[in-house]
C-alpha cells in the first residue's frame, strides 16, 4: 500500500465519519424509529473519533512525509464536457484546513458529550444531534474543500444547521424570530458567495482554489488574477463572511443566537461557526495579495466590528451575550490581523479563541455556582465595586453606553432602512392587486381575507 | 418514426378517461377515491413505462406501438421526444401524490372524476407537439377547474376573463403564424400574441392574477393539479421556442425574471397560506422560464432539471401545506401554529422540499439551479445576480413559513394528527426522490443537457434553412459523438 493511497483512504474516512453520522441519525428518523438517547450519543462520540483519529493521522503522515499539500480527488460529481461545465469534489488538507478540521472534531466531540448529559430527556434530543450531525458535516466540508463549489456545499450545510438550533426551543416564538434573522443573514451571505464563485469561476474558467491562488500550499499561493477583478470577487467574499462571522453590518445575530441551547451556542456560534467567515478570507488571502484596496477592507470591517464588539460586550446583561460580543471583538481582530497579512498569528489566534470561548459558554450555565464556590473559597464577597468604583457620566459616555447598549444601532437602522422599506413595498404591490381582483371579481375577491386568524381551539375537520 | 414497444402514451391518456367516467357513475366516495387511487397508479406505471421504453430506443423522438390514432387520422397525433418523455410520469406523480393524500374527511370537496379528466388532458397535452391539438387541448384543461369554481359558489369572473384571454391569445398567434412559421424569418405579431398567451397560462407578471385567485377559491388539490404541471412553460417550448428568434427569447427572459423577483417578494409578505405558496411556485416557475428563453445549451438543460426538480420538490410542499390545511383548516401566516409535535413528519417533509425547492445543496434541485445561474450569467451577468437574489428571497420565505406553521407556540389538539399511511407512503417516496436525484445528479443532468442539445438543434435547423441541406450528424456529431449520431437519425426521419 503506498503512502498516497494511505493518505486517500484517511482523507476520505475523515469526510465519511460525519456523513454517516447523519446518515445513522436521519434515516431511522423518517422511517418512524425511535434512537434511544444512548445510542444516539454513542453513534455520535464514534463518529467524532473516527473523524478526530484519523485526522490526526493524516496530520502526522504529512509530517512525516514533509508533504505540505494532499488533494483528495472524489472526481466529478457532476459533469458536461461538451460546455466544460463541472462540479468537480475535492477535498485538500494542508497547514490550514487540517488544524482547523482538528479542532472542529475536538471541540464538536467535547460539545457533544456535553450536550448528551444537558440535553437529558429534552423532547428535542433527537433533533438536536441530528442538526449536530449535519452541523459537523458542514464544518468538515468546508474546512477541507479544495473548490469554491465544495465550500459552498458545506457553507450552506452550516448556515441550516446554525439557524435550525438557533430556533431549537421552537415552542417559544422568541427563538423562532430569532433562528429566521439569522437564516435570513445567512441567505444573503450565501447569495454574496455565489455571486462571488460564478465571478470566480468567470475570470478562471474553473471553481478550483488551484485555479485562483496558483499551485503553491497555503499560504503560499499566488493569485492569478488582476487587481480590479480580485477587489470584486474579494469584496463579494468579505460581504459573505461578513455575515457568517458576525461582523459590521450583521452583527445583530450574534446574540439573537444565543437562544439556543448552550452547546450548540457554544460550539457554533462562539467557536466554529463564527470563525467560518474568518477561515474563508484565510483560504483566500492570497487575493488580498493581489489587491490592495481589498486589503484596506478587511482591515476596516475587522476594526469596525472589534470596536463594536468590546463596546457591546460591556453593558450587556447576560453571560452569554456578553461572551457573544467578546466574539466579535476577536473576530474583528484576527480579520485584522488577515487584512495585515499575519496568517499563522491568525490562524492561531483564532484556535486559541475557539477552545477559549467554547470552554467559556459550556461553563456560563454554572457561571453564578463558580462565582459562589469562588467566594468560599476566599471568604468574601467578591463585588468587584473596589475595582470599577462609580464615576460621573460625560455626555459622550451616556452616548458611548447607549451606542453600545443598541448594540451600534445595526439592526434598528437594518429594520428601518431594508426591512421596512422591502416590506411596504410588496404590501402597496399586494394591495393593488387585490383592487384589480376585486375589480375584476365586481366585489371581494379574497376569501383569505374574510378568515379569522387561526386559534388553538380552531379545527376545521370537517 | 421509431416506435415504442407498447401504446404507453394511448394508455396514459385513456385510462384516466375510462376511470373518470367509472368514478363519475359512483355514489360512493371513499369507492371513488379508493378507484381514483389505482387508476392514478395505474396511469403512472404506464408514464414510467413510456419513459424507460423510450430511454431504450436512443432516440430522439417515438410514437406508440399499435397507433391507434396513426391508423384513423394518418397522422403521428401522440408523440414524444426528449423534452416530454420524463414530464409525463412527473405529471402522472402529481396526479397520484395529489389524490393519494386526499383525506377521506376531504373527499366530499374533491372531485376525483374531473381529476382523472384533468390528467387525462395533461398527460394529452404533454405527449402531442401539433400546435392546434396543443391549443385546443390547454383551453380544455382549463374547464374542469372553471366548473369547480361554480361548484362551489365562487366568483369565476377573474379566471374566465384571464383563461379566456389566454385561449384567444394563442389561437389568434397560432392563426396568424400558419404552419410555415421558424424562426429565421419570425412572425413578429403571431410571436407576440403566442408568447403572451403561453406566459399568461404561467402566470408572468402583471398577468399573474388569475392564479392567486385561483388558489384563493379552488380547493388547494385542484388548484396545484393546475398549476405545478407547468403547461405554460410547456406551450413556450411547443409554439413559441421554434419560431422566436433569440433575442426575442432572451427579452422574454427577462420579463420572467421581473416575475421571479416579484414573485419571491410577494411570497415574503403573504399572511395566507396558499396565496405565499402561489407566489413561491409562481416566482420557481417564472426561473424556469428564464433557463428555457436563454436559449442555450447550458441555460436550457438548467432549466429542464429545475423544472423536474421544481415539480417535485413544490408538489411535495404543496402536499405538505394541503395536509396540514386539511387538519386545522386554513392557515395564516401572521402568527406561530407550532403544529411540529403533532406532525412532525409533515414538518420533515415541508423543510425538506421547500429546501429542495430553493436548490439547497444535497437535494435534487442544487445542481439544477447552479446550471441555470450559470446559463443565465454566460448570456446577462445581470440577471445571474437576479436570479441568486431571488432564490435568496425564496429561501428566505420557505423557512419563514416553516417557522410560522410547525413552531413558535404550543399547540394544544384535541384530535390526532398524525400522518395516514398513504401520507407517509408519499412523503418517503419524495424523500427518496429528492435525496436520491440530489446524490446522484449525474444521469438526470446528462439526460436532460442531451434534451436541451436536440431541441437547441431542431431549432438551428428551422432558423437556418440551409442547415437541413447537409447532413445534420455533420452539425453536431462535432460535439456529440454517438448522441449526435443517433439525434442525427431522427432528424433525418423528421
Amino acid at each position: 500500500m503506498t503512502l498516497e493511497s494511505v493518505s486517500q483512504m484517511l482523507g476520505l474516512v475523515v469526510v465519511a465519519s460525519p456523513a454517516v453520522l447523519l446518515v445513522a441519525l436521519g434515516v431511522p428518523l423518517l422511517a418512524g424509529l425511535k434512537l434511544s438517547e444512548g445510542v444516539q450519543a454513542q453513534l455520535t462520540k464514534a463518529a467524532v473519533v473516527v473523524g478526530l483519529l484519523t485526522s490526526v493521522a493524516m496530520l502526522c503522515l504529512m509530517l512525516a512525509c514533509g508533504s505540505r499539500h494532499v488533494p483528495i480527488e472524489l472526481g466529478n460529481w457532476v459533469f458536461i464536457e461538451q460546455e466544460h461545465f463541472h462540479f468537480h469534489l475535492k477535498f485538500v488538507f494542508d497547514r490550514l484546513s487540517v488544524p482547523f478540521v482538528i479542532l472542529s472534531f475536538v471541540l464538536c466531540g467535547t460539545v457533544g458529550a456535553f450536550a448528551a448529559v444537558y440535553l437529558h430527556r429534552e423532547r428535542g434530543y433527537s433533533r438536536f444531534f441530528l442538526l449536530y450531525a449535519l452541523f459537523l458535516l458542514g464544518m468538515v466540508v468546508s474546512a477541507l474543500a479544495g473548490t469554491i463549489e465544495t465550500l459552498f456545499f458545506g457553507w450552506e450545510l452550516v448556515g441550516l444547521s446554525s439557524a435550525l438550533l438557533v430556533a431549537y426551543f421552537h415552542e417559544r416564538p422568541g427563538p423562532v424570530r430569532n433562528g429566521h434573522r439569522v437564516w435570513t443573514t445567512y441567505r444573503l451571505a450565501d447569495a454574496a458567495f455565489l455571486v462571488a464563485a460564478l465571478t470566480m469561476h468567470h475570470l478562471t474558467g474553473a471553481g478550483d482554489f488551484d485555479g485562483l491562488m496558483g499551485s503553491g500550499p497555503w499560504p503560499g499561493g499566488v493569485a492569478a488574477i488582476d487587481p480590479w477583478s480580485a477587489l470584486a470577487v474579494g469584496s463579494l467574499l468579505l460581504l459573505a463572511a461578513a455575515g457568517k462571522s458576525g461582523m459590521v453590518p450583521f452583527s445583530g445575530w450574534l446574540p439573537r443566537a444565543m437562544e439556543g441551547p448552550t452547546p450548540s451556542s457554544a460550539v457554533f456560534y462562539g467557536a466554529l461557526s463564527v470563525h467560518l467567515g474568518t477561515y474563508l478570507l484565510l483560504r483566500v488571502s492570497p487575493l488580498l495579495d493581489v489587491s490592495f484596496s481589498l486589503r484596506i477592507l478587511v482591515i476596516i470591517l475587522g476594526l469596525v466590528s472589534a470596536i463594536l464588539g468590546t463596546l457591546a460586550s460591556r453593558v450587556q446583561s447576560d453571560v452569554k451575550n456578553a461572551l457573544a460580543f467578546a466574539s466579535l471583538t476577536q473576530v474583528g481582530i484576527i480579520t485584522i490581523e488577515i487584512g495585515l497579512g499575519l496568517r499563522y498569528i491568525a490562524l492561531i489566534h483564532m484556535i486559541g479563541h475557539a477552545c477559549l470561548r467554547t470552554l467559556q459558554l459550556l461553563r456560563a450555565p454554572s457561571v453564578l455556582k463558580d462565582h459562589q464556590m469562588l467566594e468560599d473559597a476566599v471568604g468574601q464577597h467578591l463585588t468587584g465595586d473596589d475595582v470599577n468604583q462609580p464615576r460621573t457620566a460625560t455626555g459622550f459616555r451616556l452616548a458611548l453606553y447607549r451606542f453600545a447598549l443598541h448594540r451600534g444601532y445595526l439592526d434598528a437602522t437594518l429594520d428601518d432602512w431594508i426591512v421596512r422599506p422591502f416590506t411596504l413595498a410588496f404590501r402597496w404591490c399586494d394591495a393593488m392587486e387585490r383592487r384589480w381582483t376585486n375589480l375584476l371579481s365586481g366585489g371581494p375577491s379574497r376569501e383569505s381575507d374574510r378568515l379569522s386568524p387561526y386559534g388553538d381551539s380552531l379545527e376545521d375537520v370537517a | 418514426m421509431p416506435e415504442l414497444h407498447l401504446p404507453w402514451l394511448e394508455l396514459s391518456v385513456l385510462i384516466p378517461l375510462v376511470g373518470a367516467a367509472w368514478i363519475a357513475l359512483l355514489k360512493d366516495r371513499d369507492r371513488a377515491r379508493t378507484l381514483c387511487t389505482l387508476v392514478c397508479g395505474v396511469t403512472l406505471v404506464c408514464a414510467i413505462g413510456e419513459w424507460l421504453d423510450f430511454a431504450t430506443l436512443g432516440s430522439f423522438e417515438a410514437h406508440d406501438h399499435w397507433d391507434l390514432l396513426h391508423t384513423v387520422f394518418h397522422r403521428d397525433v401522440f408523440v414524444i421526444d426528449e423534452l416530454s418523455a420524463p414530464l409525463l410520469p412527473l405529471g402522472a406523480l402529481l396526479y397520484l401524490a395529489t389524490v393519494m393524500t386526499t383525506l377521506r374527511t376531504k373527499s366530499n370537496r374533491f372531485s376525483f372524476h374531473w381529476t382523472l379528466v384533468s390528467e387525462s388532458i395533461l398527460l394529452a397535452t404533454l405527449a402531442c407537439r401539433h400546435p392546434w391539438l396543443i391549443i385546443a387541448l390547454l383551453a380544455a384543461a382549463t374547464i374542469p377547474p372553471w366548473l369547480e369554481l361554480r361548484q362551489r359558489g365562487q366568483s369565476t369572473r377573474v379566471y374566465l376573463f384571464h383563461m379566456g384571454l389566454f385561449v384567444t391569445l394563442l389561437v389568434l398567434g397560432q392563426a396568424l403564424a400558419g404552419p410555415a412559421a421558424h424562426a429565421a424569418n419570425p412572425p413578429i405579431v403571431a410571436g407576440c400574441l403566442l408568447t403572451a398567451g403561453a406566459l399568461l397560462r404561467s402566470g408572468v407578471c402583471p398577468l399573474h392574477c388569475w392564479m392567486t385567485d385561483l388558489f384563493e377559491k379552488a380547493t388547494f388539490g385542484t388548484a396545484l393539479l393546475f398549476v405545478t404541471p407547468m403547461t405554460g412553460a410547456y406551450a413556450v417550448m411547443r409554439l413559441v421556442f421554434p419560431i422566436a428568434p433569440s433575442w426575442a427569447l432572451q427579452s422574454i427572459a427577462v420579463l420572467s425574471l421581473a416575475t421571479a423577483v416579484y414573485a419571491a417578494g410577494m411570497a415574503l409578505v403573504q399572511r395566507d397560506s396558499r396565496r405565499f405558496f402561489c407566489y413561491l411556485f409562481l416566482s420557481h416557475s417564472s426561473l424556469v422560464l428564464v433557463g428555457l428563453e436563454m436559449a442555450t445549451p447550458i441555460g436550457l438543460a438548467g432549466a429542464l432539471c429545475v423544472w423536474l426538480s421544481v415539480g417535485i420538490s413544490l408538489l411535495g410542499f404543496g402536499l405538505a401545506l394541503r395536509s396540514v390545511e386539511a387538519r386545522t383548516g386554513r392557515l395564516t401566516l401572521d402568527n406561530f401554529h407550532g403544529l411540529y409535535e403533532h406532525t412532525p413528519f409533515l414538518a420533515a417533509m415541508f423543510l425538506l422540499t421547500g429546501l429542495a425547492s430553493i436548490g439547497f445543496p444535497g437535494t435534487v434541485g442544487f445542481i439544477g439551479t447552479e446550471l441555470l445561474v450559470e446559463g443565465a450569467v454566460e448570456v446577462y451577468p445581470l440577471v445571474g445576480l437576479a436570479l441568486v437574489a431571488a432564490a435568496a428571497l425564496n429561501g428566505v420565505a420557505v423557512i419563514k413559513a416553516y417557522f410560522h406553521v410547525f413552531t413558535g407556540t404550543r399547540h394544544a389538539s384535541t384530535v390526532a394528527m398524525e400522518c395516514r399511511p398513504a401520507e407517509r407512503a408519499t412523503i418517503l417516496v419524495m424523500v427518496v426522490l429528492i435525496i436520491g436525484g440530489g446524490l446522484m445528479p449525474q444521469p438526470g443532468v446528462q439526460s436532460r443537457y442531451h434534451a436541451a442539445r436536440a431541441v437547441l438543434d431542431h431549432r438551428r435547423i428551422s432558423t437556418e434553412p440551409h442547415v437541413s441541406e447537409h447532413p445534420l450528424g455533420a452539425v453536431s456529431s462535432r460535439k456529440d459523438g454517438p448522441a449526435a449520431a443517433a439525434r442525427s437519425e431522427s432528424h433525418h426521419e423528421l
